[in-house]
């Protein structure tokens, strides 16, 4: 176990760093109220590429990622520090429309979480809410995206069903063909199979595979293996701090920090 | 709250689970006889539910037998009590003191009817003695149009003042077409004939408003006198056609009354009346018990589908039903969205604070304020201030007739309304903050703005709690008679608040109300004893219309449960 005080200093892998990144972020700080959740984490993440966030729980992954797309605006005395930029433009930008900035990053939660309408209606709510009414738009969009999602084929039947009335594990894979309906540049998973049976699991693994070159994926996992299977890069947090990023092989073959060794030999955790 | 699992909320479940676990251990170890595993304590929950239910089967048993009871052709017995003849209908018996012995006995009272003939409604017979009674088949019950019911014998009136029998079979028909000519009276004095009155009155009123702009100045001469002229015009034509069917009406009127029978009671008297004057006529004691059932279900419609008759005593109570349910759906019309709209800024707009928290408790302790005090803030700011600023605008002609400056049944439902609104209120805001966050989140996520989430996952989820609200804000509406008393219920309305005269809606007509009739029946009428099978009847009625309007809320809300959180949810 480490003491905050002697953490080593954050260590990216010079592979990390190369390549176009989809979202940087920079000296990047958090606080629930007066806690400090977040300290100073500094790193790109590539575009189209899959990135999985691991740590232990409490460290600041599912925070992180939370405020990629704003989410934690909904939580009262939250304040930041330092920057996050998707694209271009920075995420904490004074005068940011903060729907328009979620319309351009889906994302599929731990729970699923379904709205309680029909099958059709939960897949086409991005572009319902953007103003869409276009029939044959919704059609096409509730379509690819069902299939995308490899959704398809079971409901096609049962689009005007409740959405309430699937499986837990087709009701998680309904919320990523949701995430991706509106057509986003970067998609937010936070341990989207926690939830989930060994076999929902696969799939939901086999979809974020398919997406690659698609989306630029960050996903938070608690499963290293799942990790291992699913993600091009890796990044391991410990106690609000960002203590490793770089591509997974090296991660998990030979990781340049002792703690993230021993994070993932299960030495402690 | 929202690192999604932090070291102390991942371990803390296990820990106490652990201390629950080696607790029941123990427990169940120790406990050796049924005070330690608190058996005692479960016999006494139960007996307090069974007595709760106890308590409610007899409460709607005791109104719905002595309700149903009253509209029930019971049978009539015939028997000579010392000196006096009685005739009538046995009801409920007591233990009471004889005059003549001054000794304790069981004894029944009897109803006697024929209020008109010189006899005593009631009299009291020593209860043995009614069992042993005899009970004349050829005794009619009859209802009047007036003097209440009559027991006795039916003679045909002839032209030269001679009274005769008359067989079953006449009787029945002439009851029959006067049943037809009464209805044909009828349509037309409160048709036609209550449509050219409204008519002329506003005839009246539009030369008033004429008159008023002459004096304003706002007209000039000329053009008042070719309004009042076509006003003239109108004024003739409608008189003329008045005229016209108050001839009719009378012509109907004479020709029905040269039709007649005579009442014939035994103790000898006599008394004469229009055939059509008789509204229903039987011979209890003849009756089979399927006939009974049929006569049974016909009064039991002719209860609620039929309007009041002598001072609400007899006759049905359709204006009270419908004013009731009148006034609650106009309440809820207006409690709805008043209601749920404060609920939703309370909880999802405002922020969360010292304010708002006073706010709340004041609206929860406005649930609490006694509903008389509802009923004088409502005649004292509805109807004296609000009802009195509209009537200065826009019907002075009428003044100082006030339209909506006195109750109403608007101004009743609107104090209902502010009576039920903190019911709605609280069960609103608790329906929204019971739903799931994770359900917000995604609608975020998929970056909706907060109007956008709440119109269109947070209100729909919300939903049914928001029609628990409701359901409950209208049971209380119904049962509700104080605040009524002041803001617009009356004995006995003229018309309903809603008919067929333009604008076919006025929400500015008093009403009657099943809570106040009840009310009235039982301690505002003519004699207690009469009144109260009407009592039971009225008191079965308003059960059943709160019972069928929470019924159909309920399934309102289930539809919705159904449709907002999946099958076999919940």
């Amino acid at each position: 176990m480490l003491n905050p005080n002697d953490l080593p200093p954050t260590y990216v892998h010079p592979e990390s760093l190369s390549g176009p990144a989809q979202i940087s972020i920079q000296n990047f700080n958090l606080w629930y109220g007066k806690a400090q959740a977040l300290h100073s984490i500094n790193f790109p993440i590539l575009q189209h590429h899959i990135t999985s966030f691991i740590g232990p729980s409490g460290c600041g992954k599912s925070t992180l990622l939370r405020s990629i797309n704003r989410l934690n605006d909904l939580i009262d005395n939250v304040t930041v520090d330092g920057d996050i930029r998707v694209g271009e433009r920075s995420v904490y930008e004074r005068h940011l429309d903060v729907t328009s900035l979620r319309k351009r990053i889906g994302m599929v939660f731990q729970k699923s979480n379904p709205f309680p309408m029909s099958i059709y209606e939960n897949v086409c709510y991005p572009l319902r809410i953007s103003g869409i009414t276009q029939r044959s738009t919704l059609d096409e969009a509730v379509e690819s995206s069902l299939r995308s999602a490899a959704l398809w084929d079971e409901v096609k039947d049962r689009l005007k069903r409740s959405a309430l009335d699937l499986s837990g594990g087709q009701q998680q894979r309904l919320c990523i063909a949701r995430a991706i309906a509106g057509n986003p540049e970067v998609l937010l998973m936070d341990e989207p199979c926690s939830a989930l049976d060994p076999i929902s699991t696969a799939k939901i693994e086999e979809l974020i595979l398919e997406m690659k070159g698609r989306f630029t994926v960050v996903i938070v996992t608690h499963s290293m293996s799942q990790a291992s299977r699913v993600s091009d890069h890796t990044a391991f947090f410990y106690l609000g701090r960002l203590i490793e990023a770089g591509p997974t092989k090296r991660l998990f073959e030979n990781a340049h920090t002792k703690a993230t060794q021993d994070y993932i030999s299960g030495r402690f955790g | 709250m929202f690192k999604p699992a932090s070291p102390s909320s991942d371990s803390n479940p296990n820990a106490q689970g652990a201390v629950l676990f080696k607790t029941a251990v123990r427990l169940r170890n120790r406990a050796s006889s049924n005070a330690t595993e608190g058996v005692p304590w479960i016999w006494v929950c139960a007996g307090a539910l069974v007595t709760i239910l106890l308590l409610i089967t007899a409460l709607f048993g005791v109104i719905l037998s002595q309700g149903l009871s009253a509209l029930w052709p019971h049978a009539v017995i015939k028997m000579q009590n010392d000196s006096t003849l009685v005739i009538g209908i046995p009801m409920r018996q007591e233990e009471g003191t004889d005059p003549n012995t001054n000794t304790r006995q069981n004894r029944r009272l009897i109803y006697q009817a024929n209020r008109d003939f010189g006899v005593n409604e009631f009299a009291f017979v020593a209860t043995e003695a009614v069992a042993g009674a005899e009970r004349p088949d050829d005794i009619w019950f009859v209802e009047r149009s007036e003097w209440g019911p009559f027991l006795g014998k039916i003679l045909l009136l002839n032209a030269d003042g001679t009274s005769v029998s008359l067989e079953k079979q006449k009787l029945t028909q002439m009851l029959e077409d006067g049943a037809q000519r009464r209805k044909q009276i009828h349509k037309l004095e409160k048709g036609k004939l209550a449509d050219l009155n409204l008519d002329l009155e506003e005839l009246r009123l539009e030369k008033k408003k004429i008159e008023r702009m002459l004096e304003l100045g706002r007209i000039t001469d000329v053009e008042a006198a070719d309004n009042n002229k076509l006003l003239e015009e109108r004024f003739q034509s409608l008189t003329t056609e008045h005229r016209k069917l108050s001839e009719q009406v009378q012509q109907l009127r004479s020709a029905d009354e040269a039709i007649k029978l005579t009442l014939a009671a035994e103790n000898g008297q006599t008394k004469e009346l229009a055939a059509s004057q008789i509204l229903r006529a039987f011979q209890p004691n003849a009756l089979s018990t399927f006939e009974k059932l049929s006569l049974f279900i016909a009064r039991l419609w002719g209860f609620v589908s039929e309007e009041p008759r002598e001072a609400n005593t007899e006759g049905g109570v359709f204006p009270a039903l419908f004013g009731t349910v009148a006034m609650t759906i106009i309440m809820t019309l207006f409690v709805l969205p008043i209601g749920v709209m404060t609920a939703v800024y309370m909880r999802e707009i405002a922020k969360q604070g010292m304010l708002v928290s006073l706010v709340r408790i004041a609206v929860n302790n406005l649930a609490g304020v006694p509903s008389i005090v509802y009923g004088v803030f409502g005649v004292g700011f509805f109807c004296y201030t609000v009802g009195a600023s509209i009537d200065q605008l826009l019907f002075q002609e009428k003044l100082p007739n006030p339209t909506f400056g006195t109750g109403g049944i608007l101004w009743a439902s609107l104090t209902l309304a502010l009576l039920t609104v903190p019911v709605v209120i609280v069960s609103t805001e608790e329906a929204l903050s019971a739903v799931p966050r994770s359900l917000r989140e995604a609608s975020y996520g998929c970056g909706a703005t907060r109007m956008q989430t709440l119109w269109n996952i947070v209100l729909p989820k919300a939903l049914p709690g928001v029609m628990t609200g409701l359901i409950l804000a209208m049971a209380r509406a119904v049962g509700e008679v104080a605040p009524l008393l002041m803001t617009g219920v009356v004995k006995l309305a003229p018309a309903l608040p809603v008919d067929g005269h333009f604008p076919f809606v006025h929400l500015e007509r008093s009403f009657m109300h099943l809570g106040f009739h009840i009310y009235d029946l039982g301690f505002q009428s003519r004699s207690t004893e009469l009144s109260r099978p009407m009592v039971f009847a009225s008191t079965s009625l308003l059960v059943a219309v709160v019972l069928s309007l929470n019924f159909i809320a309920i399934k309102i809300r289930s539809q919705l449960r159904k449709r907002f959180e999946g099958r076999g949810a919940f």
